[in-house]
């Protein structure tokens, strides 16, 4: 470091591996190599597995998929489709206006259910479905008090089939309709609607030409989202019985042993999912409205009329009690006895055992000791691959860039079934990703499934922080004289932790609530809680099912309060 | 023998021929200066020109794509920003939000791994001298803007730099705090004897604070020069207009006799000026085209009746605009020649649009550029 005593030292000497252009390289080249190894590699191997009939080249499978004499397949990608896009229109309509009537109207009970509405966010995905049987099914809790309620012979409606995939799917994925057409609205800059006003727009006008064309892009956004995680939905086909979705047909192809068959169908539901992906990503860089102008409030209509405000409250409180039913349901059915609940609309005897049982029996504590371990382990690797990358993509100017944001998303479009036989497939043999060890089998591969599906989780809300704080910062701290490493550890890591610990709690109890990739990869020795509540619900043990989804709700229910806080605060305050 | 930090070793800049692109967009080409030691540079530009490309450079933000930079006879062209010794204060403070007053200030302190003891006297002096003592448990965010600039300079001086680096420190201050931290910034200059280099798109600023200004567009150094210079002496049409008001018009040389120029801007309009004031780009052979500049401020009201003097206007007012201290007059001498006049108010009734009035240009008043 003797700059002043060398002036004619040559360039080569004085640049430090960091300030090297080619440092960036250093910092992406393990985590290209990471998605290489647990992203594309997993998936080529299935690709490669479908396209082998009895170990040579063949299109066998995929002329089998196609064919029109079996046509299960074909069924089942047509189901796929058709209650997806079902999902996107009735998840569109109830979220969009529960947003509308929540972020525009000022009526009774409108703080509380802004809040409630967000509980299905809280549901883990088998939970929430299990809580919609136990409602809604056929033995559920409503239709028997209904037909006990008017004497009739049959139990009026019930939850199944079809309807009731879509029904679980519009309470559980109008979240995501509501929260972008939410912010959107809140977003809206209230004086381009005043501006359109006065220059003449009647009320009818400013909706058709000012408001909707600026929700249309939150609108779209949603809808492609939702239709991707519709088609990727597994657990409520499971729990209806609709064999024929692709993710059942996938699922039954794995446990009848026929993995070619399975690669195949993976394979084709993998092209659907990321071709969604692209074209979400295309749309999202083609329309950005973003608000010009600061400070925005929307103000509120109030409410005023009698009837109005009568209507609004008892709608309010049946919305109140749909949405915290399902969680109600589950706390109480996890106090009943096991085995006792049979015809009785409500379970008739009640023991506080399950939650002692959890904490103290070994066999009980054993599955919420394993999804914490395997939990842990997949976020550990979450945050340091999540941060690392955030902070390349956001931060610095490579090759490869947008190769690298792609692979990043795509586990988060490849339905969790496709990650669980894309790692099937990849490592029930030694390979140089697994450091020649077979993993399938072996307590590393869940946790491996968790990083892998939760890879963008850390990534996204560490570079939202990132893309906030101002570069320049960083830049102040090396004109200062801090290395690029003292000034990531004091500057840009402080800055951007609300982000990195929301990203980090949030990646590990969903790794807890995790079941469509655990069902498919799970060991005896290492049951997730997810999967053991499944088995429970099999051996009709509600009472101790319930009480371990009432934990994982618990722990979610924390998570999300304290994210929000984390996120919530001034991105400056120091946490 | 390590990098000295104690003890404030100011030194001078050089850039030799430096010129940075990014991809294929031009970013500045070819500057060439040489900032004395202990000079207040500006490099001023509208947006866009290059002015910060440069800045950054010298910052080590970016390295150029060709030339060589050196801190007085020491060569910086690729040492990495964290190495250079350079305080600088950025356009939107880029203050630590995670940390208070004191710790943003020590930052540069640590990072040398001064003691806990030398640390805070240090400080503490660099407060008192930005009038920021009794602020060091504030957070950032618990600070107005022009104390969140005064923090960010004092930031910038505590590690004795021996260049100060100052990108747009105004731009975010209101009017009044502008000019009073305008005032700071150069007695704090004066008093440290410190190598400044300011960029800034506000020629008033710049005029009022700098020993030397570079006027820069689209990545080319325009003129490099005293304020004298460049407001009275301006290289070309765009310094001329960019750095204060000024009536450029074109027109054709018809006469040279001796040290004057007679140059015909319309029929009705002739401005007889001095070879002398002429760009060097300027050429005064007969019949060639030229851009004669005048300031508002150096016309002259004349009476209509008297007799004939040289450079006499006589013309319509469009616009009249009384601003207190000033009259400014918008007005036509014939279709597409427009002159603008200031006069000082002393009082007398302000003429209105549709009033005639009569100008006298001063000869030696008349500028010519190319």
């Amino acid at each position: 470091m003797n700059l002043q005593t060398e002036p004619t030292r040559t360039l080569k000497q004085r640049r430090s591996l960091v300030s090297s252009k080619y440092f960036v390289y250093v910092l992406v080249a393990p985590l290209f190599f990471i998605l290489l190894a647990f992203v594309i590699f997993p998936m080529f191997q299935t690709f490669l597995q479908s396209m082998q009939m009895e170990g040579s080249f063949s299109l066998a499978n995929y002329a089998k998929f196609f064919s029109l004499e079996h046509t299960s397949n074909l069924e089942a990608l047509w189901t796929s489709i058709y209650i997806s896009v079902l999902s996107v229109i009735t998840c569109g309509i109830v979220g969009i206006s529960m947003a509308f009537l929540l972020e525009r109207y000022d009526f009774p009970g409108r703080k509380i259910l802004t809040v409630l509405a967000m509980v299905p966010m809280a549901l883990p995905p088998l939970i929430g479905v299990l809580s919609f049987t136990f409602l809604y099914g056929e033995s559920g809790i409503i239709p028997r008090a209904l037909k006990e309620l008017f004497q009739l012979q049959q139990v009026p409606f019930s939850l199944k089939g079809i309807w009731g995939v879509i029904v679980v799917h519009t309470f559980t994925m109008y979240t995501y309709f509501f929260m972008t057409a939410s912010a959107a609205i809140k977003g809206l800059d209230p004086s381009l609607e005043e501006a359109a006003a006065s220059l003449g727009a009647n009320r009818l006008r400013v909706w058709r030409k000012i408001i909707l064309p600026m929700l249309t892009p939150s609108i779209v956004a949603s809808s492609l989202l939702v239709f991707m995680v519709s088609m990727a939905s597994y657990t409520a086909p499971l729990i209806f019985g609709i064999d024929r979705t692709m993710t059942m047909q996938i699922y039954l192809s794995r446990t009848n042993g026929s993995l070619d068959m399975a690669a195949t169908q993976s394979t084709i539901l993998s092209i659907v999912s990321v071709l969604f992906l692209l074209f979400m990503r295309w749309y999202q860089n083609a329309r950005n409205y973003q608000n010009q102008s600061k400070g925005v409030s929307v103000h509120r209509t109030e409410v005023k009329s009698k009837a109005g405000r009568y209507l609004a409250m008892v709608l309010s409180t049946l919305g109140v009690i749909i949405l915290m039913l399902p969680i109600l349901v589950l706390v109480l059915l996890s106090f009943s006895k096991d085995g006792t609940w049979t015809i009785q609309i409500l379970p008739p005897e009640y023991t506080v055992a399950h939650y002692v049982a959890l904490f103290t029996d070994a066999d009980t504590w054993g599955p919420i000791a394993t999804s914490f371990k395997l939990s842990s382990l997949a976020t550990i690797g979450n945050v340091i691959f999540g941060v690392a990358a955030a902070y390349a993509m956001v931060r610095m100017n490579f090759k490869g860039k947008t190769l690298m944001d792609v692979l990043i998303m795509l586990p988060w479009a490849l339905p969790g079934t496709v990650v669980g036989i894309n790692l099937i497939t990849a490592f029930s043999e030694p390979s140089v990703f697994s450091f020649n060890q077979v993993l399938v089998g072996t307590v590393w591969i869940i946790p491996l499934a968790y990083f892998v599906r939760h890879l963008p989780l850390v990534f996204r809300s560490t570079s939202a922080t990132l893309m906030q704080t101002d570069h320049s910062v960083e830049e102040a701290a090396r004109n200062l004289g801090a290395s690029w490493w003292y000034s990531f550890r004091r500057v840009v890591f402080p800055m951007a932790l609300s982000g990195i610990l929301a990203g980090t709690l949030l990646a590990f109890v969903q790794g807890i609530g995790e079941f469509v990739a655990s069902i498919l990869l799970f060991t005896p020795s290492n049951t997730p809680i997810s999967v053991e509540i499944f088995q429970r619900m099999y051996a009709f043990e509600f009472g101790t099912a319930c009480a371990y989804g009432v934990l994982q709700v618990v722990l979610i229910i924390i998570v999300l309060f304290l994210s929000k806080k984390l996120t919530g605060d001034s991105a400056g305050s120091a946490v | 023998m390590h990098h000295k930090r104690g003890g404030r070793k100011v030194s001078g800049v050089t850039l030799e021929h430096v010129s940075k692109t990014f991809g294929e967009a031009k970013g500045v080409e070819n500057v060439h200066i040489d900032i004395k030691q202990g000079e207040f540079f500006t490099f001023l530009g509208p947006s866009g020109c290059g002015k910060t490309t440069t800045l950054r450079m010298i910052a080590g933000f970016y390295y150029p794509s060709q030339g060589i930079i050196r801190f007085g006879d020491m060569e910086m062209t690729n040492v990495p920003p964290h190495k250079r010794n350079t305080g600088m204060v950025f356009q939107n403070y880029a203050l630590f939000p995670h940390m208070t007053v004191f710790e943003n200030i020590a930052f540069g302190l640590q990072v040398r791994k001064m003691s806990k003891q030398q640390i805070k006297e240090k400080v503490e002096q660099a407060q008192k001298l930005v009038h920021l003592d009794g602020y060091s448990d504030r957070r950032i965010d618990q600070l107005s803007g022009g104390q969140q600039q005064r923090v960010a300079l004092a930031r910038a001086l505590v590690i004795e730099p021996s260049i100060l680096l100052l990108d747009e420190p105004l731009s975010n201050l209101d009017a009044k705090l502008r000019e009073e931290t305008r005032y700071e910034i150069k007695r704090l200059q004066l008093e440290l004897g410190i190598t400044t280099i300011y960029v800034t798109h506000d020629q008033a600023e710049a005029m009022s604070m700098s020993d030397r200004i570079m006027v820069m567009q689209s990545g080319e150094v325009q003129q490099i020069g005293t304020p004298h210079e460049i407001y009275n002496k301006p290289a070309n049409r765009f310094v001329a207009s960019f750095i204060g008001e000024t009536n450029i018009w074109e027109g054709i040389v018809r006469e040279v006799t001796g040290n004057e120029v007679l140059v015909e801007i319309h029929q009705s309009l002739m401005l007889k000026g001095y070879v002398e004031n002429a760009s060097s780009s300027a050429d005064l052979s007969v019949g060639s085209k030229i851009a004669v500049s005048v300031r508002p401020e150096v016309i002259e009201q004349c009476n209509s009746n008297s007799e004939e003097y040289d450079n006499k206007v006589q013309c319509e007012i469009t616009v009249s605009e009384f601003n207190g201290a000033s009259v400014n007059y918008m007005c036509n001498v014939a279709e597409n020649v427009q002159i603008k006049a200031m006069f000082i108010n002393q009082g007398s009734r302000v003429k209105q649009s549709g009033e005639s009035i009569a100008f006298q240009i001063p000869k030696e008043s008349i500028y010519f550029v190319g």
